[in-house]
């Protein structure tokens, strides 16, 4: 049957993603507000963005989160993979319960405890608080996300190529990295991504674990959304949105190109 | 080639050992310290309570243990108060969030095939955006002289400004934004795998529309209205960003009595035992969740 929208439907529709977008449209457009008030227009202005670009402290903040981000982000990736193969490619090994509990749990869990048990154990092993105590604990929480992408993707995995390698002789090692790798690549591509700005996004964990000379991010930005609002976040906003719809946008594409050539490369 | 065997062994080991242990360490490890910290008293140090563990006392360490904690939560009502509020607010929120989510889920699962993927991802998309970016963006269309006080102004609508920020509402407000992708996807994969000949034929039948909608569409939708449910209601109940900028210092929440526990009051033991709390309210939906995502990813063709 052919599927047909109807009126219904329409609505829904415009109306479910005009929810979605307009306060992220507002916040941009009030960016570019003259008016030190964040809700009154006063006419069209870039200032808020030099200003933030003179703002040493927020520039040091995005600095570090980035550092955070890239880092975590990269170790959960690998992680991820690891974790993702052993549940797919290993059968029921001894304490798999624990295990997939152990990869669903840090994935829902409110981050208020994740971040507080954390925190305690960087305590408990008197691990100075900063750089690296957030990164470790990013690393945690990303890893479990990284995992669910790869494994969906092995799931459907045809694994006679693997099987055929094999049977041609080729290690396992080396048929994992010359057969498995590149077909699963989009999905641990898709999954460092998500770690990325999981970690770039994260304010209670990051919170709680954070130490001198280590405020990210979204710390800063919620210190100063408690003091009130200021077009000088407008502006960091509407900057880090640009980014990611940058990046999301060429991401997709990336793996619609290799999608249509795999296809192209089967005919 | 026994060698060989050997190192493939090894090798084959350690892909299931590393990401175990890792998980062991930083995930397992520190819940059994904040059990622990819940059970010892504050002391007035750096760190605010007393030492974790010391081998040479292990006799010391269990009489060293209590329940002081728990029974000053279960004295002091706040924190059932707390409790109480956060699963009525997260409850609420997840229905208004199946109630927003279906239609939306619905209408792109009957899309054409060659926009769903772009409607995907659009509901996608403003979930890598920031969180707390979007919860800010709220508190300048809620505030009393907001935008959404001066759009309904322009419209002739009210004359008054709108009490909405700083209330229970705006936290619904703020969930049901926050929340939405995560309600919407589960709900849209189970949707579009929805074979579409059962509601035909139920009309043919002589069903009506709304009928074959409740004894058809809703219970073939049921794996995604759980999954959609539970990953909305689980971090919902332990809210601490929406709550904070958007609720006011009337809404009571149990995620932000433990922060504030921590944060202000510095009571280690204190906040940790609140931790615990919640994390007993959460246990079985976490447990069901679990099953029900395991099940879903193995059953996928």
């Amino acid at each position: 049957m052919n599927r047909r929208l109807s009126l219904f439907n329409v609505t829904s529709l415009v109306l479910g993603f005009a929810f979605l977008y307009l306060p992220i449209l507002l916040l941009m457009i009030y960016s570019f507000n003259a008016s030190r008030l964040v809700t009154v227009w006063g006419g069209f202005s870039t200032q808020w963005y030099g200003a933030l670009f003179r703002n040493q402290a927020l520039m040091e903040a995005a600095w570090v989160t980035l550092r955070i981000a890239l880092l975590s982000a990269s170790m959960a990736t690998v992680l991820g993979t690891l974790a993702a193969l052993a549940l797919t490619r290993y059968g029921r090994f001894t304490g798999r319960t624990l295990f997939t509990g152990m990869i669903y749990a840090p994935m829902v869990m409110p981050e208020v405890i994740t971040g507080l048990s954390l925190l305690l154990f960087f305590v408990a092993i008197d691990l100075d608080r900063g750089f690296w105590t957030v990164t470790l604990a990013h690393t945690t929480l990303t890893m479990c996300f990284v995992t669910v992408v790869v494994q969906s993707r092995l799931m459907t995995f045809d694994r006679s190529l693997e099987e055929a390698a094999m049977d041609l002789g080729a290690p396992p090692l080396r048929t994992f990295f010359a057969v498995t790798l590149p077909l699963i690549a989009p999905s641990i591509v898709a999954g460092f991504l998500l770690a990325f700005t999981l970690s770039l996004d994260d304010l209670v964990i990051a919170s709680f674990n954070t130490g001198p000379g280590a405020t990210t991010l979204p710390i800063k930005i919620y210190s100063q959304v408690r003091l009130g609002l200021s077009p000088e976040i407008n502006a960091a906003s509407t900057i880090l949105i640009g980014l990611v719809t940058i990046g999301v946008i060429s991401a997709t594409l990336i793996s619609k190109r290799s999608v249509m050539r795999s296809q192209r490369n089967a005919h | 080639m026994k060698e060989h065997s050997l190192t493939k062994r090894l090798s084959s080991a350690l892909v299931p050992a590393v990401p175990y242990l890792w998980l062991g360490v930083f995930f397992l490890v520190p819940f059994l310290i904040v059990l622990k910290i819940s059970l010892s008293d504050t002391a007035v140090a750096q760190p605010p309570y007393r030492p974790v563990f010391e081998w040479s006392d292990i006799a010391a360490f269990f009489s060293g243990l209590d329940l002081e904690n728990f029974a000053l939560l279960a004295e002091d009502d706040l924190y059932l108060r707390a409790t109480l509020s956060s699963v009525r607010i997260a409850a609420i929120s997840t229905v208004l969030l199946l109630l927003v989510g279906f239609p939306i889920a619905y209408g792109m699962a009957r899309a054409p095939e060659r926009h769903r993927s772009l409607l995907v991802a659009l509901v996608i998309l403003p979930f890598w955006t920031s969180f707390l970016i979007r919860i800010y963006a709220w508190i300048a269309i809620l505030k009393p002289e907001g935008l959404l006080t001066q759009a309904l102004m322009g419209l002739g609508l009210t004359s008054d400004p709108i009490e909405i920020l700083n209330t229970e509402w705006a936290v619904y407000i703020g969930i049901v934004y926050a929340y939405l992708p995560f309600m919407v996807l589960p709900l849209y994969a189970t949707l579009e795998k929805m074979d579409d000949t059962l509601l035909e034929a139920a009309l043919d039948l002589g069903s009506t529309p709304w009928r074959s909608f409740w004894t058809i569409t809703v219970p073939l939708a049921m794996p995604g209205i759980i999954a959609g449910s539970l990953l909305c209601f689980i971090p919902a109940v332990g809210e601490f960003v929406i709550p904070d900028l958007l609720g006011g210092s009337e809404t009571l929440m149990i995620g932000r009595q433990l922060w504030s526990e921590f944060f202000s009051n510095r009571d280690w033991p204190l906040a940790s035992a609140v931790a615990i709390l919640l994390l007993i309210i959460l246990v079985i939906p976490i447990v069901i969740y679990r099953d029900v995502e395991a099940r879903r990813v193995e059953t996928r063709p």
